[in-house]
Parts: structure tokens; C-alpha cells; sequence
């Protein structure tokens, strides 16, 4: 690597002189990223938050065009948020004014209007910024050739969050597209530091990484409670008056939490603590664009204390001026804790500071485990995952309507893509059949097809118009049901919140109250898909919670966490009421070790309890759990119930478990797994996305844009008919292979049950253990659901309500069977809490 | 085998069949409605690929109905077939088993929005709405309309349990009308408190929802918003 020194020379006059008029000096990395521009080489840039990345990642493209402008587009950046290609822009257009360079740049995001987009088409700018989604409807147009062609550099910004997800998927096969287009064109990646950089690298087609060092390590601290922490619960919320006092303390304080639900009721419990009314305010991913973009500004400006955030602010620019991150409640992930933390102080030479905050006995040890983890370096993330068949069939479709092709040529295109490197003939073969077709066993649409081959073997559309239908339906994110929700006075019409999620929506009666935008909100009505709702109300309100609002602990993590249970000498790092816990667990029972599984057995009234240490994370354990009570089953043990938390699986049952080795035989994984599968909510929601994102189901059709959001026909319906009959379809084989890593984890399962085969360690014993107790009060907070439990719960509310309007006596109490109902009561994620203390409101 | 449950209406004694059909043991009658037979090949021909066994599958329940209750008269309560041209795209193998249906029962097909016009070649009356002496059956229901069975809607109605939402398709009634579920494979459904529904019931009524192997029932009030 050259010396700076040696390279300061390689950039023009005019730039140092920018530099030095800002008070910088050109970083080591920037001026290297020079160099590998000079040597036309696609380059990975690795580099913490703050480093300067982004200007990294543009110099080269300044320079080129300042000593050599030119008309036409030179570079294409592309973000992951909107908001940060339309900040980017901003932030760009100050050198490029200041130096007076000849050098156009434009967003081009689904906010462009119309028009702009129509001329950008024709007279492209010089520089480009934009998403994924758009990059693909452009490659989708028929002038995609013409407008790509003299295309330089592609640079993809926070590649770290796209590789390994549909987005990111995506990506990789339109900058393979582009790449044909372009083949002198470079890619540019610039990336957080990750666990993976070789699988980066090859996501990006680096021939050279350029690595920063991180900068000062961040300075954590816990902050713990003055009494006894708390067995159970995850909000975190009775550490409020302490968070107060430390954003009182700082200038301007982040206050990262893990759900939505989360970040309302803390936002409140702040503001009834917020005596010298502080501006603070709230951001999450339910909330109106219109009203997070504001809160963005006004947090850019510095007219914030503090912003209670979920995920919405793990990404995006510098907001400069953050003091110090306060994550409340587990932090889940080292990797994820870092990007955090990196909010604060976005400057490399000082250290962030951050401030953790335990809700729980439990999430104390995961802190420790995570500031260790963070000094230790020990990033995690697993490999990105194969990329994604739908993602395939919707691009497929995409380059068809931009222009013929030929099927071996597109294929080789497509391996070009690291997600897609090992893509088999068969399969690509079957998604471009499926979208030709349908590639129905059943012949039944070649009427219909949507693709059609000439006699040279090149593949066409059909029509315009399936072309057309297409270009509104691009796009990996497919978004639950979702309700809008609108605060309405006396005249009818309010300003629009945010939205919620259709079966929240359901829990609702009027005069109901319930949390939301940082309001107490009481429902009047659904009006034309429209919850309608005005401020205020008594009674105790309820908290919408999404899908897939809370991530399970990384694995790396979860070996933290083992390691220094299994290690008394590492203890003293916990307080006292932490160690007194462990000492009694031991003496107890015993320590889950670290490639062993602690299984505990004990009676409690009139139910046996099952609790397994497996670390493993809440997804891995909800499917567990579903395996586990099928073959408790069938084992006669009568299972009841079970609840899963991040540490650990609670069973618990009419009949003592017994061969409890043999209940966690890797078999499994079989059929008991096949036929769970097929009829699980999960395998129907994951289904639903594939069925979107490969084009079966339509997001938009002409003419009918008054459900935007709303897909148009039910998939339940049209999964339940595909399985049935062609059970091998493409399809399917996508669903099966995404849910195997998504949303059941099976993969971490596979691998635990493979690691603990022979090591299971049963403790029977005569009572709950230290160590139990909090998953057991974790019961009945939760619930969720399969096929059958619908039933249940259905056949429980039908009593109930006949009982309640005396239509019909109440049974007689059953001894013995303590859930007379025999409904499970079982994990759900996100479940909607009832708050149980009344709240009042500021302001109302 | 599935439990159906009794109700009244006009004096007769209705069985409501948990797999979304209406028995008249009086008369031997068997109401289905909205089958929407050929959706996926109307959806295909815009250019929705739908997989294309939906005709199949919902004849596949109807003929378990018929072999349970071996009715003399079987009625469709309009929506049978998707659009217009839906019985012109019948697979051949489907279209034999219509056929079949139609010979074997005294068969009323009930024209629907969804197709206006008689089916081809699928045998059986066609008819804009029927009576017997007691009841009327038509596509969508009329303000007003007493004894009246009808369909149109798809009800479905969402349960609060436990703390989530159960939702499923169901019969609506009160004492002056049933409206039917749809029966068609890929038919989705409408909450029955939206207006479009719920207007027809202003005294109130009584869901009863679809379950494996039963009903459930409860009072439209219950879930009004």
C-alpha cells in the first residue's frame, strides 16, 4: 500500500486546497480508493461509521469528471434508504459548488416525480443516486442499454446491510446486468466493518479491499438499578427516571430500543418523567415518512435532547452532534450493538459513548457478553444465505422487458452474481419456466404465457402491457397488511399517523384506547380501510406489535453468553444479585456448559416443566418448540403448552417427561418437521413473500391502485392449492429453503442438535430452578398460534362469550387439567401487551 | 365427518355445513355460493400466473357434499364462474365433472355479478333468483328481503383471542336472511362489519364462522364496530 505522502500527489491542486480550506487532510483510505480508481480496479472499502466512507467512495468520481468532464451518466450510487440517497445529494453537491465543478448530480428514488424521471432518462446527470428498487425498474426500461452504456462506476453504499438479504439479492443481479451493459464499468462497495469480509468482497467483485482501521474503541458502560433487577420483561422501563437523567446530563442522547412497542411506551414513560420538557422526541418504522423526516431534521439542526428510536436510525447519515447512545434492553448482537453505538460521536478520533441497559437478570449477562464482545472485536453475521429464487424470477422477467435475450447468455450473467454463483441450470431453468408459464405441471396457460421465444431462441415479452404490470410491481420488500391510521377531530379529517398491523386493528373496539405515535389514541372506527381515532380516552390503552420487530440473539452472542456461565471466575464481572442467582443455580442444579445441553425437569401444582438451555434464539426455539410438543405427543407426556425466549425453551406438561435424551434425537428434523412445516403460519406468511416478490401475486395492477399495499388475491389460498397439487413447484422450493433460515431458524436448530448429540444432560429435579424462573414467568405473557389452535382458541371465545351472556353454565373445575381449554398458550413474537398501570398522557 | 348446525328461517330448519353449504332436509336442497370456478385462469389471462387447479379443488369439495348428502336439487348461488367467458375455459376433465353433477341432481345455477350471462354446455337451469313457498334464493342479498338466502359477500368475521385475531369465513344471519360464504377455492372474504354487510343486519344477527370439523358461533354485536 503506498504511503500518503507518496500519493498526495495524485490529487488535483484544486482539491487539496477544498480540503485544506475544510480543515481536513485527505484520509489514507480516500486517497487509496484514488488509487484503485487510477488502476481501474473495483475496490471494497471497509471502514467504520464516520470514517468519511462516502466521500471515500466519491472522490474518484469528482476527480474524473474535474479533470475530464463529459456528458452522460459517469457514476451510479446506491443506498438502501431513500432518505440517505436524497441526503447524500445534499451533502455532495457542497464540494462539487465549492470547487465549482462541472458535475450534475440527481436522486432518482420512487418519490421522483414523473417528469423528472422522463428527463432523466434522456439527459441522464452525471452522477446518479438512487435504491435498488429503482436501479431495477430502470434496467427494466427499453433505453436501459443506451442510458448504462458509457456507466464508470457503480458504488453501493452500506453493502454490509444488503448482502445476504432479498434487497441485496437484487442488487448483485442488476449490477451483473450492468456490468454487461458497461463492462468497463467499476464496482465500488462501501461497507461497515463485518465478520464476513471475504463473502463481502465477493459480493461486491472486489479486486482490492481498502481497510480503515477502527478508529478509538467506544466506551460502554451498564447502567444496573439500585434494587433487585428484574426476573422478567423486556421493556425496560423502570429504568426511565435513570435514562431521563442522563439525557438531562447530555447534550443530545439516542435511545435505542428493540421493538415498536417498546419505543411508544418508553417514549411516554420519558415524557411523564420529562418535567423540564426537554424536546424529545420519537422515530420508528410505523410512523408517517413525513413525520420521521422531520424528526431527522430536527435532530440534524440540534433542536433534539433525545430521539427514542427502534431500528429506523441503525442506518442513514451522520446526524451529527449525538453525545451518547442508551440502548434499552438486550442488544442482541455485537455487530448490531457497534452500528449503534457509532451513532454517537461520528467522529473517528473520539470514542462513542454508550450506555447499556439491562431490562432483565438474563439481559444483564447478554450486556457483559456483548461489551466483551465488542472489545474482543468478535463481529457477527452469518454467511450470506444463496440468493433468492423469487428475486430471480421477478429479474428475469425485468431484462425481458428491457430487451430480448438469450437464455445461456443471461444464465452466465446471473452466475456472475455472488448470490447466485452456484445456481444450477435445473433451477434457473424452472424460475425462467415459472415465469414463461407458471411452470405448472398442468399446461394449462400457454395462452397466457408471458414470455415468448423467437426462432433464433431469443426470449421476448409477451406485451407492453405485462411489461407495463411488471415495472409496478419491482420490489423485495413485501410489507404486512397494514392499516393507516388517522387522528380525526371534530371535522373529520386529521393528519395521518402512521399504520398499524390488520390483526391489531381486529383487537379493536370502539372506545377502546391504544398507544401509538407517541399519542394515547382511542379507536372510533374503521372507516374505508382507515382506522380512524381521536385523541385521549380512559381505560388501560393497548400497544400495536409487528411482524418480525424483534431479532433472535446471533449465535455468537449466545456462545458469549455460555461461556461465561460455564466460567465462575468470570462472575465477578456481574452485581451481586446476578452472582447470588448463578451461585444458586449451581448449587441447585447445574451450569448449561458450552457445547453441552442443559435439559431441567421439575414439578410445579399440578404440571411438569421441561426447560432446555439452548441459546439458540427465539425463532430457533418457537420451532423447536412446535417439534418438541408433537413428539412429547405422541411420548404420552401430554404437553400443554410451551413459551420460547432467546435463552432458553419452557415445556410444560400433564405427565412427567421422562426419556428426555431421546426427545431430542436428531430425527427430528424428519417428518414430524415436514408435516409442521407445511401447515405452519410461518411457512404461509414466508410463502406469501415469495408469491409477491416472483410476480405470482400482483402488489399493483392498473386500474386498481386503491389497495396499494394490499396484495389481491389471499395466497393462503393459493399456497394451499399448490401444495396440494404440484408440491414440487419452484415456488415451494423457494418458500422451503427461505423459511429454513428465516423465520424457524432450522438451521441453527440442525446445528445444535447435531452439537449436542450424546451431551444432554437431564437434571430432574424437585422444584423450578434459579434459572427457570424466568422463562416460567415469561408464560402467559405470550401466545401464538398454529392451524389447530385457531380452533381452540376459537372453540375458548365461543364458550367464554356463551357463558358471559348465560347462554350456556360454565363447566364444572377440573382437577388435574389446569388449562381446561386446552389451548396453548404459545410464544408469539410481538404480541400486543395490556398495559397495566393507567396512563396519562402529556398534553391530554 | 363434520357436524352441520341447525337453524331456523321461515319456519324451516336449515343445516349450516361446516365446509360452507346450506342443507334444506326438507327438500332435499343444497345452496353453495360464489364458487368463482376458473379464477386462476381469469387472473392468468391478465397476467397473474395462479396456479391452475382451483376449478378442481372446489369441485373436489363439492362433490364430498354431494356424496353426503345426496340432495335432489343443488343451487349455486351466482359467482359460479369468474368472469363472463369462465365456462369456455374449462379443462375438459373439469368440464366432464360438471357435467356429471348436473345430470346426476337437478342443478340451478343463479346468475352473479361475476357472470351475467348463462355458462356453455354445463347443464343444469339457469335462473335469476328462486323461490319455493317459503324461501327466496338470490346472488346479493335486498334491503328489506325476507326468508332470503343469498351470497355476493364472502363474509368473514375476525374473533379477538387471547390477545390476537382469529379470522375465517362464515354464514351471517338474522331472522329474516342467511348470507353464505364463498365456497370457491380461491374466494377471499369481506369483514362482516363493513358496511356493505353490515347494513343488512341493523337488529343484529348471529355469525357462525368456519371451522375442521364445526362452527362457531357468535353475535354480530360482539364484533361491531
Amino acid at each position: 500500500m503506498c504511503l500518503p505522502q507518496a500519493m498526495a500527489g495524485t490529487i488535483p491542486e484544486q482539491f487539496t486546497r477544498w480540503f485544506a480550506a475544510q480543515g481536513w487532510a485527505p484520509r489514507r483510505h480516500q486517497l487509496a480508493m484514488l488509487d484503485a480508481a487510477r488502476a481501474g480496479e473495483s475496490v471494497l472499502l471497509i471502514a467504520p461509521t464516520g470514517g468519511g466512507k462516502t466521500l471515500a467512495g466519491f472522490l474518484p468520481t469528482l476527480v474524473s469528471l474535474a479533470e475530464a468532464p463529459r456528458d452522460g451518466l459517469h457514476t451510479l450510487y446506491i443506498s438502501p434508504l431513500k432518505a440517505l440517497a436524497t441526503d447524500i445529494a445534499r451533502n455532495l453537491m457542497r464540494p462539487v459548488e465549492d470547487m465549482q465543478l462541472p458535475v450534475s448530480i440527481e436522486t432518482r428514488t420512487g418519490d421522483t416525480p414523473a417528469n423528472r424521471r422522463a428527463r432523466q432518462r434522456e439527459a441522464p446527470p452525471n452522477i446518479l443516486l438512487t435504491t435498488p428498487e429503482s436501479l431495477a425498474v430502470l434496467l427494466s426500461l427499453p433505453d436501459a442499454g443506451s442510458m448504462f452504456a458509457g456507466l464508470s462506476s457503480v458504488v453501493m453504499d452500506e453493502v454490509h446491510a444488503l448482502a445476504g438479504t432479498k434487497r441485496g439479492d437484487q442488487l448483485a443481479l442488476c449490477v451483473a446486468r450492468l456490468m454487461t451493459l458497461a463492462p468497463a464499468c467499476r464496482r465500488v462497495g462501501l461497507s461497515a466493518t463485518v465478520a464476513h469480509p471475504a463473502a463481502i468482497r465477493a459480493y461486491v467483485g472486489a479486486e482490492r479491499v481498502v481497510e480503515e482501521p477502527d478508529g478509538t474503541p467506544p466506551d460502554l458502560s451498564m447502567m444496573l438499578p439500585d434494587g433487585e433487577l428484574s426476573w422478567a420483561g423486556h421493556m425496560g422501563l423502570e429504568a426511565a427516571p435513570r435514562v431521563m437523567e442522563r439525557i438531562r446530563d447530555a447534550g443530545m442522547t439516542i435511545v435505542f430500543v428493540n421493538t415498536r412497542a417498546q419505543a411508544e411506551l418508553m417514549f411516554q414513560a420519558l415524557w411523564r418523567l420529562n418535567e423540564p420538557t426537554l424536546p424529545i422526541a420519537l422515530h420508528h418504522g410505523s410512523l408517517e415518512v413525513e413525520q420521521r423526516r422531520r424528526v431527522e431534521a430536527a435532530m440534524a439542526a440540534g433542536k433534539l435532547r433525545a430521539v427514542v428510536a427502534t431500528s429506523s436510525l441503525d442506518l442513514g447519515i451522520d446526524w451529527g452532534g449525538v453525545d451518547q447512545v442508551i440502548q434499552v434492553g438486550a442488544p442482541k448482537g455485537v455487530s448490531r450493538l457497534l452500528q449503534r453505538v457509532g451513532r454517537a460521536n461520528h467522529r473517528m478520533d473520539e470514542a462513542s459513548r454508550a450506555i447499556l441497559v439491562p431490562a432483565n437478570r438474563f439481559e444483564v449477562l447478554e450486556c457483559e457478553a456483548a461489551m466483551l464482545g465488542v472489545e474482543a472485536r468478535e463481529l457477527d453475521g452469518d454467511p450470506p444465505r444463496p440468493g433468492g429464487l423469487d428475486v430471480l424470477a421477478q429479474h428475469l422477467l425485468g431484462l425481458a422487458c428491457s430487451a430480448p435475450f438469450r437464455t445461456d447468455d443471461v444464465y452466465a450473467e446471473v452466475c456472475r452474481a455472488a448470490p447466485y454463483a452456484n445456481l444450477s441450470r435445473k433451477d434457473f431453468d424452472d424460475v425462467l419456466m415459472f415465469v414463461e408459464n407458471g411452470g405448472y405441471a398442468l399446461a394449462a396457460y400457454d395462452r397466457w404465457r408471458k414470455l415468448f421465444r423467437d426462432s433464433e431462441g431469443r426470449v421476448h415479452v409477451r406485451s407492453e402491457r405485462i411489461a407495463r404490470q411488471h415495472r409496478m410491481n419491482i420490489g423485495t420488500i413485501v410489507e404486512a397488511p397494514l392499516v393507516k391510521v388517522r387522528l380525526v377531530g371534530k371535522k373529520r379529517f386529521g393528519p395521518l399517523l402512521g399504520e398499524i398491523e390488520e390483526y391489531f386493528v381486529n383487537l379493536l373496539r370502539p372506545g377502546d384506547t391504544f398507544m401509538f405515535a407517541g399519542r394515547l389514541l382511542r379507536f372510533l372506527r374503521l372507516h374505508e380501510n382507515v382506522v380512524e381515532c381521536a385523541e385521549g380516552g380512559t381505560g388501560e390503552p393497548m400497544v400495536p406489535a409487528y411482524e418480525g420487530g424483534r431479532l433472535p440473539l446471533t449465535t455468537n452472542l449466545a456462545n458469549r453468553v455460555r461461556g461465561l456461565l460455564q466460567n465462575p471466575s468470570s462472575w465477578a464481572l456481574f452485581p451481586e444479585g446476578v452472582q447470588e442467582w448463578l451461585k444458586l443455580q449451581k448449587a441447585r442444579s447445574r451450569m448449561p456448559g458450552r457445547s453441552d445441553l442443559l435439559v431441567e425437569t421439575f414439578p410445579r401444582g399440578d404440571r411438569w416443566y421441561l426447560v432446555a438451555y439452548c441459546f439458540e434464539g427465539r425463532n430457533a426455539h418457537q420451532t423447536l418448540g412446535m417439534l418438541l410438543t408433537r413428539r412429547m405427543e405422541r411420548a404420552g407426556y401430554a404437553p400443554l403448552g410451551f413459551v420460547a425466549t432467546d435463552y432458553v425453551l419452557g415445556i410444560w406438561s400433564a405427565e412427567q417427561p421422562r426419556d428426555v435424551a431421546k426427545l431430542f434425537d436428531q430425527d427430528m428434523l424428519g417428518d414430524d418437521l415436514e408435516t409442521w412445516l407445511a401447515e405452519s403460519s410461518m411457512l404461509r406468511r414466508t410463502f406469501r413473500n415469495v408469491a409477491v416478490i416472483a410476480g405470482l401475486i400482483e402488489r399493483h395492477h392498473p386500474g386498481a391502485e386503491k389497495t396499494r399495499r394490499q396484495v389481491t388475491v389471499n395466497s393462503d389460498l393459493i399456497y394451499d392449492v399448490l401444495r396440494r397439487h404440484q408440491p414440487d413447484h419452484i415456488l415451494l422450493r423457494a418458500t422451503r429453503a427461505d423459511a429454513a433460515g428465516g423465520l424457524t431458524d432450522l438451521s441453527r436448530i440442525a446445528g445444535m442438535l447435531t452439537r449436542v448429540k450424546g451431551r444432554i444432560t437431564h437434571m430432574v429435579l424437585s422444584r423450578v430452578s434459579p434459572l427457570a424462573v424466568p422463562v416460567l414467568l415469561e408464560i402467559g405473557r405470550e401466545s401464538v398460534r398454529t392451524q389447530d389452535d385457531e380452533e381452540k382458541l376459537l372453540a375458548e371465545a365461543e364458550a367464554i362469550i356463551a357463558e358471559a351472556t348465560g347462554e350456556k353454565e360454565p363447566p364444572p373445575p377440573h382437577r388435574g387439567i389446569p388449562d381446561r381449554s386446552g389451548v396453548k398458550t404459545i410464544h408469539r413474537p410481538n404480541q400486543t401487551r395490556r398495559r397495566t398501570a393507567q396512563t396519562t398522557l402529556f398534553g391530554t | 365427518m363434520s357436524a352441520a348446525a341447525p337453524i331456523h328461517l321461515a319456519g324451516e330448519r336449515l343445516m349450516l355445513d361446516p365446509a360452507g353449504a346450506m342443507f334444506w332436509p326438507a327438500t332435499s336442497l343444497l345452496v353453495v355460493s360464489d364458487l368463482h370456478l376458473e379464477k386462476g385462469s381469469s387472473y392468468a389471462r391478465r397476467g397473474q400466473l395462479l396456479p391452475p387447479w382451483d376449478t378442481h379443488a372446489t369441485l373436489d369439495r363439492l362433490t364430498v357434499l354431494l356424496r353426503r348428502y345426496h340432495p335432489r336439487l343443488v343451487i349455486a348461488l351466482g359467482d359460479s364462474f369468474h368472469d363472463a367467458d369462465g365456462s369456455t375455459r374449462l379443462p375438459g376433465g373439469e368440464l366432464a365433472r360438471i357435467r356429471a353433477m348436473t345430470d346426476a341432481h337437478r342443478f340451478i345455477w343463479i346468475q352473479g355479478n361475476h357472470d351475467p350471462t348463462p355458462p356453455n354446455g354445463v347443464g343444469g337451469e339457469w335462473v335469476e333468483s328462486f323461490a319455493t313457498t317459503t324461501l327466496t334464493f338470490r346472488h346479493q342479498a335486498v334491503t328489506g328481503a325476507n326468508a332470503e338466502i343469498s351470497g355476493h359477500h364472502h363474509p368473514k368475521a375476525a374473533i379477538p383471542a387471547r390477545g390476537t385475531s382469529v379470522s375465517r369465513p362464515c354464514f351471517v344471519t338474522d331472522a329474516r336472511r342467511i348470507i353464505m360464504p364463498a365456497f370457491g377455492a380461491y374466494t377471499g372474504g369481506m369483514d362482516v362489519r363493513e358496511p356493505a354487510i353490515a347494513r343488512l343486519f341493523p337488529w343484529g344477527g348471529r355469525v357462525f364462522l368456519l371451522g375442521k370439523e364445526r362452527l362457531y358461533s357468535f353475535t354480530l354485536g360482539t364484533l361491531r364496530a
